[in-house]
């Protein structure tokens, strides 16, 4: 089938009922575009999504839907989708709505088994590595390459130096 | 590493030594672990995994450990050397089958493996034969340490060791104990063993872990709890009711020969018969015959063949292990010949050691 407004083919075929009569209208995609067709179709999953969640479980639930990481990224709706964190850090930032789940898994809340023992020695280090990994990233933004390649050895130094000689 | 020479042995969990070993095959503990400074695998660009691999490589190359544990790259292996892995417990099937940079360390008995860039950065995992629960959480728990000095994890003081999936946070521990368990499946009382156990909150498992069938009469009985309980706890738990399940299965067992003797024997008999004479054999009536053979070795209703023998049978017909064996792919057709090929030679030599 091809366009009513030119010899494209049609692919945005339209069904308007107007005074209880049928019309049936066709457009390829550029015709359709700019007759503004396309426009409020467009659709945003992720809105969609979570306007039909929120429907369902209320008020809180449209706030945990607002959750999002600020370390990997990762949004509360896609942990829930997945069942899967995306990094350490989502265990404090959906603390929230995570702390009824693991209790409904494992009928605990508190970690009672092992501590690693040379957590502390690690600790410290692992702040700085941090501090260092964003500087570099902020570095490369800028594209202060001599900086950034400054800052990449300090990190790998730093990495190694963990290590137990 | 050459991975054609894994199939000529078979790891220690095998080897049918331990306690209780002609019903617990083997005991496992795996330990889900992150680094603290990563977003978990699933979330992890190409570039992060690549990193998190060469820093795990790195580290577990250096680790003062005995056996001495060796890296393999998977992303480089082929589809069959990676099912090779599967099949030898060494590696998961999720594992051997998701994308980018990944691996695994092994020694070469077979016992110790760490796994890179599974659903959790490292998953370490030891295997034993027998019911040797405490000595596989005491190697693992060693392992742990040892890696913990080198590597940084992401562990809270609340939540314990963070996982990727909420299923496992806290101790990160899932430990499992395979069991065989034919009497109980031919007197029709598995099930409500399931159900007991389902009660005190244990799972059970197929032979492959999650979601196989327990083809071949075993079945992996595991926590599923890892929060809010300590390890001691959980594998006391576990090394609790397990004795009752081998007292179940030998009760079924005695009933088995006192008051069903003859068909029994029968059914072993023909097992036995069927796999030492049969030209094409599918992998699931393997496991099934063996099944059978290994009840009647274990009756001493056939004394020509050992169990450690049988044990390995059960791995080494599987699809990996024969193309390995073979030195060529096959098709399943093909397979299915060469494993019956393969059993009627093993279980030939079998009958001249008599």
């Amino acid at each position: 089938m091809k366009c009513q407004s030119c010899d494209q083919m049609a692919t945005v075929h339209l069904t308007e009922i107007v005074n209880g009569k049928k019309k049936e209208k066709h457009f390829c995609q550029e015709c359709a575009q700019k007759l503004e067709l396309l426009k409020q179709q467009e659709l945003n999953l992720t809105a969609i999504l979570q306007s039909v969640i929120g429907q369902h479980v209320g008020g809180q639930a449209d706030e945990w839907s607002r959750l999002t990481c600020p370390s990997c990224g990762i949004k509360y709706m896609e942990f829930k989708a997945a069942g899967r964190c995306g990094c350490p850090q989502d265990y404090q930032v959906f603390r929230e709505p995570l702390m009824p789940l693991l209790e409904r898994i494992h009928r605990g809340r508190k970690h009672v088994g092992k501590v690693p023992p040379h957590a502390l020695k690690h600790a410290a280090v692992q702040a700085e590595l941090r501090d260092l990994r964003q500087q570099l990233r902020s570095a490369v933004e800028r594209e202060a390459f001599e900086e950034a390649a400054r800052l990449r050895d300090l990190i790998r130094q730093k990495e190694n130096a963990d290590e137990p000689r | 590493m050459n991975l054609d020479s894994l199939t000529e042995h078979s790891g220690e969990w095998l080897r049918a030594a331990g306690p209780e070993a002609d019903i617990v095959i083997s005991c496992r503990i795996r330990l889900a672990r992150n680094l603290s400074s990563f977003p978990f695998s699933n979330r992890a660009s190409p570039h992060q995994k690549a990193e998190i691999e060469q820093y795990l490589k790195g580290r577990i190359d250096r680790l003062e450990f005995d056996p001495r544990l060796e890296y393999l790259n998977l992303a480089n292996l082929s589809p069959v050397d990676r099912q090779l892995l599967v099949e030898r417990q060494l590696i998961s099937r999720e594992l051997a089958n998701s994308e980018g940079p990944r691996g695994v360390a092994f020694a070469s008995n077979e016992i110790i493996s760490i796994m890179a860039n599974e659903e959790d950065h490292i998953r370490l995992q030891v295997i034993r034969s027998g019911f040797a629960l405490d000595e596989a959480w005491q190697d693992a728990d060693r392992l742990d340490d040892k890696l913990e000095e080198r590597v940084p994890y992401a562990f809270s003081e609340e939540l314990g060791y963070l996982t990727a999936c909420p299923t496992n946070v806290g101790t990160g521990m899932r430990a499992s104990v395979m069991m065989h368990l034919p009497a109980l499946v031919l007197t029709k009382q598995i099930e409500k063993v399931f159900r007991a156990l389902q009660k005190i909150n244990l799972a059970v498992r197929g032979l492959y872990g999650e979601g196989s069938r327990a083809s071949g009469d075993f079945y992996q009985i595991s926590n599923q709890v890892t929060l809010g309980k300590s390890e001691t706890t959980i594998l006391n738990e576990i090394r609790d009711v397990v004795p009752n399940i081998i007292n179940y299965e030998r009760q079924a067992r005695q009933l088995l020969t006192r008051e069903n003797h003859q068909a029994v024997l029968d059914r072993v008999s023909r097992a036995f018969g069927t796999l030492r004479s049969a030209t094409m054999m599918t992998s699931e009536e393997t496991m099934d015959l063996l099944s059978s053979v290994r009840l009647g070795v274990n009756l001493g209703l056939i004394d020509d063949i050992d169990i450690r023998k049988v044990n390995e049978l059960f791995i080494h017909t599987q699809p990996a292990h024969l193309q390995k064996l073979l030195g060529r792919p096959l098709d399943s057709e093909e397979r299915n010949s060469e494993r019956a090929r393969f059993l009627r030679n093993r279980l030939r030599d079998a009958d001249s050691m008599n």
